[in-house]
């Protein structure tokens, strides 16, 4: 117990459960969407149901209801326990908690109610904006006073994730959302960029939004799930130096190849797709490094459920960031854009990297957190089961539509006339659409199984801490 | 006196000057990290850090509480 009262865990705690909260609700919100797209009836004609509305609502409360909850929680959790000090300032640590938890609600609220900046992950109106800015400003100081209060001479390589995540996002946010707001009590603004330079400024937060929320972070938790879940040390410490170094300096660079054959000039559109071509090494760089660290243990994988999600985790990684560099190549975006493909390879990252890394950490912290060990452990493998058949339908169902979709888009007959007609595409997707909410219901069904397992064994280390002390007490008084 | 300045605002020098720096800067990390033996073995006693904090929970089987799957 003495380690529990030397760091802070309420805060890891408060966070965790948001954190499955949150995917809960934004995965529900998810799966509602997609039947939406197979079955359009769906919207009720209620403006609050409609496609453009939940939308938004899907991807904040994943993003950032879900993955950020995650990722304070571990980052709180790890710069603690690799530092050897107590994290800095309780008091900030809530508000930081109360603020997020605020910033999430009341953007699913105002997106509901058709208030958005329409600025894609970045829906946020600007009062919400500032929030943001003052609780991020919070986070970091947070977490640059713990290292600097560290036990340690060194700062483990999963706090440089951490620390390039939160000063990337800041900047991110930052120039992303400069507005010029109606007035003082409108939500409505107008960006401080127009026409092509708004384009590249939402993309270049876009994509660096997966680059340093979705992949850097998760790279920190990776970096110490990874060997305290298998028992041994990162394959290579020098390894992940330059993992961390290549990618923070290229990411930065890869936005524009969201918008290859628009009016942004082909230059950048060529440097973006260079950069995204020389990501695939510092990302197979980590991959690696995180799958190694198992080598000489691989039985592992046939007794623990959290070492099968952690490097099922890895394997999509990887295999994300091959389609990603694939797909950023002007020829094969010509047919990938504006398709479901790219939906599919957000989800394979999302779902298969992200999520699974989050699902395998939470397990490694909540059963430490409790001082308890999880209730079902075939409940773990029931999870991992269902999360990666639902990952295999949705990807699978929406290269079929995404492909078959690029192709007809761009389909001529024998003329030179469009084969197609818009209609036509529609028709084709209807399927694909359906496997892919099945997909999805899988993946939310898992998430649901993990919930009960969790809360079943705070319950049950809540009982245990119960009657412990019920027994002191009963000792106390017979002496 | 910063006419020197200029040459950097015609792209045809500005990329190839960024690619000289950038490509001399990651020879340099990699130079740092893999050239010398006593460095190399240093950033590896790194990766021990995460468990120099050992776990409150007990790792010994006798003391593992056991999930309900195995309690059954």
């Amino acid at each position: 117990m003495a380690a529990i009262e030397q760091y802070n865990y309420d805060i890891v705690r408060k966070f965790s459960i948001m954190a499955l909260i949150w995917g809960a609700l934004g995965m529900s919100a998810g799966l509602y969407i997609a039947l939406e797209l197979a079955f359009p009836l769906m919207n009720f004609d209620i403006p609050e149901l409609t496609f453009g509305r939940l939308r938004p609502v899907h991807t904040t409360l994943v993003i950032f209801g879900f993955g950020g909850s995650a990722l304070f929680a571990t980052s709180y959790y790890i710069v603690q326990r690799t530092c050897q000090a107590r994290l800095f300032s309780k008091s900030l640590a809530n508000f930081t908690f109360w603020g997020w938890q605020s910033i999430v609600v009341l953007g699913a609220i105002s997106y509901v109610l058709g208030y958005s900046q329409g600025r894609e992950y970045a829906e946020f109106a600007w009062p919400l904006d500032l929030l943001i800015t003052v609780v991020w400003i919070a986070y970091l100081v947070i977490y640059v006073q713990t290292v600097r209060h560290r036990s340690q001479p060194h700062i483990y390589v999963a706090n440089w994730f951490f620390l390039a995540f939160i000063l990337a996002t800041a900047l991110l946010h930052v120039f992303n959302n400069l507005a010029v707001p109606v007035s003082m009590f409108s939500m409505t603004s107008y960006s401080a960029f127009s026409g092509v330079q708004d384009a590249m400024t939402q993309w270049w937060y876009g994509h660096n939004a997966v680059g340093f929320f979705l992949t850097a972070a998760f790279l920190g938790m990776m970096y110490y799930f990874v060997p305290k879940q298998a028992g041994r040390p990162v394959y290579s410490y020098r390894l992940s130096i330059i993992h961390f170094w290549a990618l923070v300096f290229l990411y930065m660079w890869a936005g524009a190849h969201h918008l290859h054959w628009t009016a942004l000039p082909d230059w950048t559109s060529t440097l973006a797709a260079t950069f995204s071509i020389m990501l695939l090494l510092p990302s197979w760089g980590g991959m690696i490094n995180g799958i190694m660290t198992l080598s000489g243990a691989w039985d592992k994988l046939r007794s623990d459920p959290i070492m099968l999600f952690l490097i099922t985790a890895l394997s999509f990684y990887g295999m994300s960031t091959f389609e990603g560099p694939l797909m950023a190549l002007k020829s094969v975006n010509a047919l990938s854009h504006y398709t479901d493909w790219t939906i599919g390879h957000v989800h394979s990252g999302a779902l298969g990297w992200v999520a699974m890394v989050t699902f395998g950490s939470m397990y490694h912290l909540i059963p430490r957190l409790y001082d308890t060990d999880m209730y079902s452990k075939k409940l773990m493998y029931v999870h991992f089961f269902l999360a990666s058949i639902g990952i295999v339908l949705y990807i699978t169902a929406l290269w079929v539509a995404g492909i078959g979709q690029g192709l007809m888009l761009r389909g001529f007959d024998e003329y030179g006339n469009l084969a197609y007609s818009f209609i036509e595409t529609v028709i084709f997707l209807k399927q694909p659409y359906i496997w892919r909410a099945i997909g999805g219901a899988f993946f939310l069904a898992g998430m649901l199984v993990m919930i009960y397992n969790v809360f079943v064994t705070i319950g049950r280390a809540k009982k245990e801490v119960e009657i412990l002390e019920a027994k002191i007490a009963a000792k106390l008084a017979s002496a | 006196m910063w006419d020197w300045l200029q040459w950097f605002t015609h792209m045809g020098n500005s990329k190839v000057a960024a690619l000289g720096i950038f490509f001399a800067l990651f020879v340099g990390i990699l130079f740092y990290v893999f050239g010398q033996k006593q460095r190399s073995e240093r950033l590896e006693s790194y990766k021990y850090m995460p468990f120099e904090d050992d776990d409150t929970l007990p790792t010994n089987d006798s003391e593992h509480k056991g999930t309900q799957d195995e309690r059954d």
